[in-house]
C-alpha cells in the first residue's frame, strides 16, 4: 500500500539549491574569462557549440532512460545513418535544408520501427537490451560500411564558412549555427512534452505505466515514439556534426561516450541535465585542452570518464536528478 | 434495470497460484454493488479481470457484448474507468495533469468536464498547479474519483476507497460516490473491507471467499445475514 | 553439484582427449584459431562469475585484458621472464586491479554499472597512448620470444582447463552460493548475512584476473604485440556477448560462446553475398541481436529447452511409459 502520510514537498526534479549556485558560480566564471581573454572565449563559445551536439545526443539518451531504463548504446551509430541518409538526399539533388526536415522524418520512423522490432521482444530483461542495441551498434556500423565505404565524404555546409569578429574574438556562422539549431530542437521537444497530449500520454507511461495503461495510454505506443523521438534528436546531433568531423562511420563515437558523460552528469532522468551538462562538458573539454599542458588529445576521453566517475561517486544522480528509492 | 457487466465463470491466476475459482455476478446499470470479503479473498483480482489488468478465463459481457481478452488501455476506451489499490496517482504530475490524463481517451472539449469536476470536488481549481504526490490521503482519494469522472465511463471499478482514511473522509468520499452515481448515472462496482459502510451505499452485494462467491444479494438482506454479522461487521 | 555423475565425467574426459590430440591435425593458422577460442573462454567464464553469478554488469573486462596483455609484455621485456610464468603474474596483477575497481562499484548497480565499466574500457586503452615511452605508444610493445603455435595452443587450453576447474571449485560451494543470491536479491542476501561488499568485490576481482590472463594470452597469440588497438572497446563487447550467447549463470555453454565470438568473424567473411569485412559486421550483429531475441538465455536454455523436450518425448513414448 501506498504511504498515506503527507509527502514532502520535495518529489520533484532536484534543481537544488547548491546546484543552482554551482552553476551560477560557472557562469560568472566563464563570463569572466571571455571578458578577459580572446583566446578564452573562443574556446568557450566553440565549447558551446560542441557541447550543444552532446547535449542533445545525451538527450536522446536520457529520453529512452526514463521511459525504458536502458541506455541505447546504439544512439550515436543510428544518429550517424541518419546524417548518411541526409548526405545521400543532398546527392539526389536536394538542398541541405530540405534533407535535413526530411531526413528527421526518416529518422523517426527509423527511431520506432527500431523499437518494436528489436527492442519490444526483449524489453523485459537488462542484460538483453544491452546487448541488442550493442548488436545494433554493429549491425548499423556494418551496414553503412558497406553501403557508403569508409573513407571521408562530405556535406554541403549548412551555414556557410563564414566568420564574425567581435573585439578580438572570432566567432563561426558554424557553431551559431549549431547552438541555435540545438536549442530550438531541445525547446520544441520541451514544449512538446509540456503541453500537448500525447507529450503528457508519454510523461504518464514513463513515470507509472500501469497506472498509464488504466486511463486508457498505450504504454507500448508510448515507448516506440519516445524512441523515434530520441532518433529525431540523433540525427539532429548527426546533422550538427557532420561540418566538423565530416562523414565518416566512426563520426558518431566519440560524441556518443561525450553524450554518455554528459547525461550522467545531468542526471540520467533530467533532460534539462543532459543539455546543460553536455554544454558543461564541451565547454570545459575545450578549456581545459586549451590550458592544461598535461592534458593532451590522448587524455580527453579518460578525463570526460573521470568526470562520469567522480559524478557517479559523490552524486550518482547527477546535478538534477531525482533521488531513487530502491524497491524491496 | 439493464445488466451493465456480468461475469460468468471467471477464473484467474498469477502464475501457478489460482486467485479466482470461477467468479459469477451481475451489476445492473445505474446501481451500485459492493464487493466485499476478507484479504486475499479476490476482489482485487476480480476489478483487474474485468479492466483486462490480469489475465483471465471464462466470460464477461460489458453492455451487451463479451469483453474479449484486451489489456486495460482498451477498456479503458470502452468506457470502464478502474481506480485501483494504490490510487492510480501520478505523484510527479500536477493535479491537473492527472485530470488531463483521467481524460485522455476523451475526445473534444473538457471545459465542461472540468466545470462539473468543480462542482463535486470544489477544492480542486486552487490546487490545479500543485503535484499530486503532496495532497493528503483524503485529497489524493478524491483526486482519483475526479480523474475517473473525467473518463466520463459508464462502470466505474473502485479499489478500497476507504483505506487509510479517517472516518469522516469516507463519510464524504461514499458520499460523493452516491452523487455521481444518482446525478451522473455512473455504474460502480465497489471493493470494500469496510462492509458496514459498504452495504449502506450499494444496492446489491457480493461475498468473496477464496476466489468464489458464497453469498450474493440486495445489501439490506445481507446485512442481517448471519455469517456476515459474525464475519465482516462485528456483532 | 556436488559430485559429478558418471555422464559428466566421461564428457569431460572425452573432450580433454579430443583436445590433446586435435593440434597434431590442424595447421599452424587454426592452431591459433583455436587458441583464441581457448582465450575467449576464459575471458568469458570470468564475465559470466561477474554477470551471471553475482549480477553485476561489466562492459569493460577489455579494460583489465590489457593490463594483463601488458604486465606479459613488460615483464617480458624488462624481467626477461618466462612467459609462462608471467601468467600467474598477469592473474595477480589483474586481480589486484579487479578489487580496487570492484570496491567504487559496489555503489553502482544495472545501468550505472555498465555506464562506470564502459567509461574503464574507453579510457584504459589511451594510457600507453600518454605514456608512450614506457608503454609504447600506439605501435605498443613486444616481447622478447615469440612462442610457436603448438605452444600457443597448449598453453592456451592448460588455461581455460585450469580455470573452468577454479571456477567449479568456487561456484558449486558457499561462495557461488553467496553469489547466487547476490544476483536473485541484493536485500534479501544481505539480510540473510551475505556480506555483500565481499562478496561483490570478490567477484570483481576473480573475474578480472581471468581477463587478465586472457588477455596476456591475446597479446601472445598476436605474435606477442601488445597494443592498445588490440584492447580497444570491441574487446569488451565481445565478451560480453559472447557470454549472453552462451547463457548467463550457468557453466555450460561457455565454449559455444568463445566458439561463437572466435569463430563467427572468420566464417562471416566467408559469406558470398556479404563478401568484405564490413559484411561480416552486418552478420555479427544480425546473429547477436536474433540470439537474444529467439533464446534469452543463450545457448544453455537451448541445451536446456532441448533436454526437456527430450524428456517429455520420451515420458509420452507409449514403449518406455
Amino acid at each position: 500500500m501506498l504511504g498515506l502520510a503527507k509527502r514532502k514537498t520535495s518529489v520533484t526534479t532536484g534543481g537544488s539549491l547548491p546546484v543552482v549556485a554551482l552553476l551560477a558560480a560557472v557562469c560568472v566564471f566563464l563570463a569572466i574569462g571571455c571578458a578577459v581573454s580572446s583566446i578564452f572565449a573562443q574556446q568557450t563559445v566553440a565549447g558551446l557549440a560542441q557541447g550543444a551536439i552532446y547535449g542533445s545526443l545525451a538527450l536522446a539518451l536520457v529520453l529512452i532512460y526514463r521511459a525504458t531504463e536502458v541506455i541505447n548504446f546504439a544512439q550515436g551509430e543510428m544518429a550517424m545513418a541518419t546524417t548518411y541518409v541526409a548526405y545521400q538526399l543532398t546527392i539526389w539533388g536536394l538542398t541541405f535544408w530540405l534533407a535535413f526536415f526530411v531526413t528527421l522524418l526518416i529518422a523517426f520512423a527509423f527511431g520506432v520501427i527500431v523499437q518494436v522490432v528489436f527492442i519490444r521482444p526483449v524489453q523485459h530483461s537488462v542484460i538483453a537490451v544491452v546487448i541488442v542495441t550493442i548488436g545494433l551498434f554493429i549491425l548499423i556500423d556494418g551496414l553503412v560500411t558497406w553501403k557508403w565505404g569508409g573513407e571521408l565524404r562530405f556535406m554541403a555546409a549548412p551555414f556557410g564558412n563564414n566568420v564574425y569578429r567581435l573585439g578580438s574574438v572570432t566567432l563561426s556562422r558554424q557553431d551559431i549555427g549549431v547552438l541555435l539549431v540545438s536549442i530550438l530542437s531541445v525547446i520544441i521537444l520541451w514544449a512538446l512534452f509540456k503541453f500537448t497530449k500525447i507529450g503528457l500520454g508519454m510523461r504518464a507511461a514513463a513515470l507509472r505505466p500501469a497506472a498509464a495503461s488504466l486511463v486508457g495510454v498505450r504504454v507500448n505506443w508510448m515507448l516506440a515514439l519516445g524512441w523515434g523521438l530520441a532518433a529525431v534528436l540523433g540525427a539532429v546531433a548527426g546533422m550538427m556534426t557532420e561540418p566538423s568531423t565530416f562523414l565518416q562511420p566512426t563520426m558518431m563515437q566519440p560524441i556518443l561516450l561525450y553524450a554518455f558523460a554528459a547525461a550522467v552528469l545531468g542526471g540520467l532522468e533530467s533532460p534539462a541535465g543532459a543539455a546543460i551538462g553536455g554544454v558543461l562538458i564541451g565547454v570545459f573539454m575545450n578549456l581545459i585542452g586549451q590550458y592544461v599542458d598535461f592534458a593532451t588529445a590522448e587524455l580527453r576521453l579518460p578525463i570526460a570518464f573521470a568526470v562520469l566517475l567522480v559524478v557517479l561517486l559523490v552524486k550518482p544522480n547527477g546535478l538534477f536528478g531525482r533521488r531513487q528509492v530502491r524497491r524491496v | 434495470m439493464a445488466e451493465l457487466l456480468a461475469l460468468e465463470n471467471v477464473t484467474a491466476r498469477y502464475g501457478p497460484v489460482q486467485a479466482l475459482h470461477g467468479v459469477s455476478l451481475t451489476v445492473a446499470e445505474g446501481e451500485i454493488a459492493a464487493l466485499l470479503g476478507a484479504n486475499g479473498a479476490g476482489k482485487t483480482t476480480t476489478l483487474r479481470a474485468v479492466s483486462g489488468t490480469v489475465r483471465r478465463d471464462g466470460e464477461i459481457r460489458f453492455a451487451g457484448s463479451g469483453l474479449s481478452r484486451i489489456g486495460p488501455d482498451s477498456t479503458a476506451r470502452l468506457g470502464i474507468a478502474h481506480v485501483p489499490e494504490g490510487r492510480g496517482t501520478f505523484a510527479e504530475l500536477t493535479v491537473w495533469e492527472n485530470l488531463r490524463l483521467g481524460a485522455y481517451t476523451r475526445r473534444g472539449a473538457l471545459k465542461d468536464d472540468f466545470a462539473r469536476v468543480q462542482t463535486y470536488f470544489p477544492w480542486i481549481d486552487e490546487r490545479r498547479h500543485q503535484q499530486a504526490g503532496t495532497l493528503s490521503g483524503g485529497e489524493q482519494q478524491m483526486l482519483a474519483l475526479a480523474r475517473a469522472f473525467m473518463q466520463r465511463p459508464r462502470l466505474l471499478l473502485l479499489d478500497e476507497p476507504s483505506l487509510g482514511l479517517a472516518p469522516l473522509l469516507v463519510t464524504e468520499i461514499f458520499r460523493i460516490i452516491k452523487e455521481l452515481n444518482e446525478h451522473e448515472g455512473l455504474t460502480v462496482l465497489v471493493v470494500e473491507q469496510n462492509a458496514h459502510i459498504a452495504l449502506q451505499l450499494a444496492q446489491n452485494a457480493f461475498v468473496l471467499e477464496v476466489g468464489r462467491i458464497a453469498l450474493a444479494g440486495p445489501s439490506s438482506e445481507l446485512e442481517r445475514h448471519e455469517s456476515i454479522r459474525r464475519s465482516y461487521l462485528g456483532y | 553439484m556436488r559430485h559429478l555423475p558418471v555422464r559428466q565425467l566421461l564428457v569431460i574426459g572425452v573432450a580433454a582427449v579430443v583436445l590433446a590430440l586435435l593440434p597434431f591435425q590442424l595447421s599452424g593458422y587454426h592452431q591459433t584459431l583455436a587458441a583464441r577460442v581457448a582465450l575467449y573462454f576464459v575471458a568469458i567464464l570470468g564475465l559470466n562469475i561477474l554477470t551471471g553469478y553475482s549480477g553485476q554488469i561489466s562492459i569493460g573486462h577489455g579494460a583489465f585484458m590489457a593490463i594483463g596483455g601488458y604486465t606479459t609484455v613488460l615483464l617480458s621485456i624488462h624481467q626477461d621472464l618466462n612467459l609462462i610464468l608471467t601468467l600467474p603474474v598477469s592473474f595477480a596483477v589483474a586481480f589486484a586491479a579487479g578489487i580496487l575497481v570492484g570496491i567504487p562499484a559496489l555503489r553502482f548497480s544495472g545501468v550505472y554499472l555498465a555506464l562506470a565499466t564502459f567509461a574503464l574500457a574507453v579510457s584504459v586503452p589511451q594510457f600507453p597512448l600518454k605514456f608512450s615511452t614506457f608503454l609504447g605508444g600506439s605501435n605498443g610493445l613486444r616481447t622478447t620470444v615469440t612462442p610457436s603455435y603448438l605452444w600457443l595452443y597448449g598453453v592456451s587450453w592448460a588455461c581455460a582447463a585450469a580455470s573452468f576447474v577454479l571456477a567449479w571449485l568456487l561456484l558449486r560451494g558457499r561462495i557461488g552460493r553467496a553469489f547466487r543470491a547476490i544476483r536473485d536479491s541484493e536485500v534479501a542476501a544481505a539480510s540473510s548475512g551475505v556480506a555483500l561488499p565481499i562478496y561483490k568485490t570478490l567477484a570483481f576481482g576473480v573475474s578480472a584476473a581471468y581477463a587478465g590472463v586472457a588477455g596476456s594470452l591475446l597479446v601472445l597469440v598476436t605474435n606477442g604485440y601488445a597494443q592498445p588497438g588490440l584492447f580497444g572497446i570491441l574487446v569488451s563487447l565481445q565478451i560480453l556477448i559472447g557470454a549472453a550467447v552462451a547463457g548467463l549463470g550457468s557453466l555450460r555453454g561457455v565454449l559455444v560462446g568463445a566458439l561463437f565470438i572466435a569463430l563467427l568473424p572468420t566464417v562471416a567473411a566467408d559469406v558470398p553475398v556479404i563478401g568484405s569485412t564490413h559484411g561480416q559486421d552486418v552478420v555479427f550483429g544480425l546473429i547477436v541481436i536474433l540470439v537474444m531475441i529467439l533464446l534469452p538465455n543463450g545457448f544453455v536454455g537451448l541445451l536446456s529447452g532441448l533436454e526437456r523436450w527430450f524428456k517429455t518425448a520420451i515420458k509420452s513414448d507409449p514403449k518406455t511409459s
